[in-house]
């Protein structure tokens, strides 16, 4: 399917989501609450079939915490781009998706590592590269005296 | 008699852990395992990250794109000209340049000649994992040639920072096109020695045959690409479904085997570097003459918006994921690295072996670590 | 064959070396040094001990175009106990410090260190905007011999190396006495 009969497609799923075509792929935009179902309807409709999973990026927007996941359809060969975002900076919380694609894994557990995004039902989230007393790097606000700039 | 020994039975269940550690001939890197056995029977093997972690993601979001370029060789320093690649065209994608032919045709052939001195390194340390020190020197020995080749190009042997956005940084040498071709020569005359001494070699067959069995369905779920995933029957090559550069123009197969047992995840890198020989006889002949680089702005800024590139590393799929408000710096980088995902399916792989076939699973899989941490 | 800007006369030779026999020492206490010193310094065992890209340029060192072990530098071993000269080859991380120190700390006497690299001489690429890379390798265990370079030529290395057998030459037991004590922090 193209980006647009996808985008159609995705839209006849769930009336809620927001669909917009960007450059590259099909991006949609989905609320927290319905992640997980949305992206186990994309793994199993014939249509779609989006059984790989290759990417998990975690993207702090400044006010709002986010994962952007690029999902690919190894029969089809179509790309899809799926966003979410949460205000709750605190205690940011999703669900997780590794019992839908078992690569997400340690892609969510790095992105609680660094931007301190949590996921719901992960079998084993804890830390990956740092320690448990480090902040979150990656976030906008983070301040460390020890980082040397020009 | 029977009394002092009635605390000690056979049938009891003595599970223990070792910690494979930092500090490792044989982990390629610095990764720490923390394995738990049973007897010598693997039960879970846990990695334990983090000691190489430079933190890539986020200086990149503080240097401009032609900075980032020279960060990206040391991630997975064995393919780096691959990796200078891909953010260039992430970049070129952005801003809609058109690269000239013999731009194309170089990146080609020095990403050919980076998968064949990668899969030497790979044949070289696998063998001596195993116990086989010959194969060190008789790799180690031929990938001098291409580093010699590189070096006289762009004056690094293994760090090169030849591309850049637009194209590659200076032209080629003369003497570029007689050297591969001696090399080419050279090579094709020693491959037969390196199947002598490892692929059909008995003891070599019986340490990885039936080894490590990665299923299709496996290696698409936990997202292994690369020859690992290709070995398991997973059609996953870039260069075919998405060709870039100048893989449009070159005829070449792709490995696939079905069976995905650590032998034929060894064996379809030694076809690779056949396959990857016939793509430069194809090319070298025929560089089309031209501009090396096209004229770009001294400071690049991308347009709004998000981007992603893949292109195909000798370990598998790299894919550079960039957002940009318009800065000439970029407000978030996101590498996708090959070993990352590898990483994740070698406790599922090991479960029910032994501790030196854990050794055997770990090289064929092919890791480098700091591609893990960045 | 001379090394690239020094005579191959000038090479056996250390001004230290001819201050200490004109300084009139004890006879039999400088033969005796030779003879250790010559014995140590053509015998340095490295350890396996490589984070990241420098790590396959020592290894090319090892292979046989340019090879590590005319120079003595046979085997390398995988245990710290067994080692002369541990070659930090690759960055530092701040998570990995405490595990090179407890290496270091491993070794016995005499060993030497020698930081391969931009990246334990001052943190190298990584060293501007980066929260966990150590800024050098000093910071936490002493070193003899820098050899700079991202990554340096296998050529480089040999370089570095020879530099510290010429270091080993010129100690006597006063100094290396004196030596321990100062490296004590």
């Amino acid at each position: 399917m193209d980006k647009i009969q996808l985008g159609e497609f995705i839209k006849s799923l769930d009336s809620d989501l927001e669909i917009k075509e960007g450059k590259q792929f099909t991006e949609v935009t989905v609320m927290p609450s319905k992640l997980h179902s949305l992206a186990s309807q994309l793994k199993e409709k014939e249509e779609t079939l989006f059984d790989f999973l290759d990417c998990i990026t975690g993207v702090d927007y400044g006010h709002d915490l986010g994962v952007i996941y690029h999902l690919r359809s190894t029969k089809y060969e179509h790309m899809v781009v799926l966003k979410t975002r949460t205000a709750d900076r605190d205690f940011p919380e999703f669900d997780s998706v590794s019992d839908i694609w078992e690569a997400a894994d340690l892609y969510e557990r790095e992105a609680f590592d660094l931007l301190g995004i949590r996921f719901t039902d992960h079998p084993d989230l804890r830390r990956l590269f740092l320690d448990d007393s480090w902040g979150f790097p990656l976030r906008k606000d983070y301040v460390d005296n020890n980082i040397i700039t020009w | 008699m029977e009394e002092m020994r009635k605390d000690i039975t056979t049938d009891e269940q003595q599970e223990y852990t070792i910690n494979i550690g930092p500090q490792h001939p044989s982990t390629h890197g610095v990764m720490r395992l923390v394995v738990s056995l049973n007897g010598e029977t693997v039960k879970n093997v846990e990695p334990h990250l983090g000691y190489i972690h430079r933190g890539i993601e986020k200086i990149s979001e503080s240097l401009t794109y032609p900075q980032i370029i020279h960060l990206t060789d040391r991630m997975d320093y064995l393919s780096a000209h691959i990796n200078n690649e891909a953010v260039c065209l992430a970049v070129e994608k952005a801003l809609e340049i058109d690269v000239p032919d013999r731009v194309k045709v170089i990146r080609t052939l020095m990403a050919e000649l980076t998968r064949i001195q990668s899969h030497e390194l790979f044949w070289a340390s696998y063998g001596m994992d195993l116990g086989g020190q010959t194969c060190y020197f008789y790799g180690l020995r031929d990938r001098e040639m291409v580093l010699d080749i590189f070096e006289e190009t762009t004056g690094g042997r293994m760090i090169v920072s030849y591309n850049c956005p637009g194209g590659v940084m200076h032209d080629l040498h003369p003497n570029f096109r007689k050297r591969v071709k001696e090399f080419l020569k050279h090579f094709r005359k020693v491959l037969p020695e390196y199947d002598d001494i490892l692929t059909n070699n008995v003891i070599f067959r019986q340490r990885t045959k039936g080894i490590g069995q990665l299923t299709l369905k496996d290696a698409v779920s936990y997202g292994v690409t690369g020859p690992s995933g290709r070995a398991s029957g997973f059609s996953c090559d870039v260069r075919k479904h998405e060709p870039y550069s100048a893989y449009d123009r070159v005829k070449f197969n792709e490995i696939l085997f079905s069976e995905g047992d650590a032998y034929h995840r060894y064996l379809a890198r030694m076809e690779e570097m056949r396959e990857s020989m016939n793509i430069i006889d194809q090319l070298i002949d025929n560089i089309p003459e031209g501009p090396y680089a096209v004229k770009m702005k001294p400071v690049i800024k991308l347009p709004e918006g998000e981007y992603y590139q893949r292109v195909e590393t000798p370990r598998g799929e790299l894919g550079v994921f960039i957002i940009s408000d318009g800065n000439k710096t970029p407000y978030r980088v996101h590498f996708r690295t090959p070993n990352f995902a590898n990483l994740s399916v070698l406790n599922h792989l090991v479960k029910g072996f032994k501790i030196a076939d854990l050794i055997s699973i770990f090289g064929s899989l092919d890791f480098v670590i700091p591609d893990i941490d960045r | 064959m001379a090394i690239k800007g020094m005579k191959y006369e000038e090479f056996g030779d250390n001004e230290s070396l001819e201050l200490l026999r004109q300084s009139g020492t004890n006879v039999l206490l400088t033969t005796i040094d030779d003879v250790i010193n010559w014995g140590r310094k053509n015998s340095l065992w490295p350890l396996t001990f490589a984070t990241s890209c420098c790590g396959i340029e020592m290894m090319q060192t090892g292979a046989p175009k340019h090879d590590f072990a005319r120079f003595g530098m046979e085997v390398y071993r995988a245990s710290p106990r067994q080692a002369d000269v541990i070659v930090v080859a690759g960055t530092i991380v701040k998570k990995m410090a405490p595990v090179l120190k407890r290496l270091y700390d491993q070794m016995s006497e005499p060993k030497y260190v020698v930081a391969m690299g931009a990246c334990t001489i001052t943190g190298g690429p990584f060293a501007l905007h980066s929260y966990s890379v150590v800024k050098g390798v000093e910071q936490i265990i002493p070193v003899d011999v820098y050899v700079p370079g991202c990554p340096p030529r296998p050529q480089a290395l040999l370089y570095g190396m020879l530099q510290l057998q010429r270091l080993i030459e010129t100690q006597t037991i006063e100094s290396r006495k004196k030596r321990n004590v100062s490296h004590s922090y």
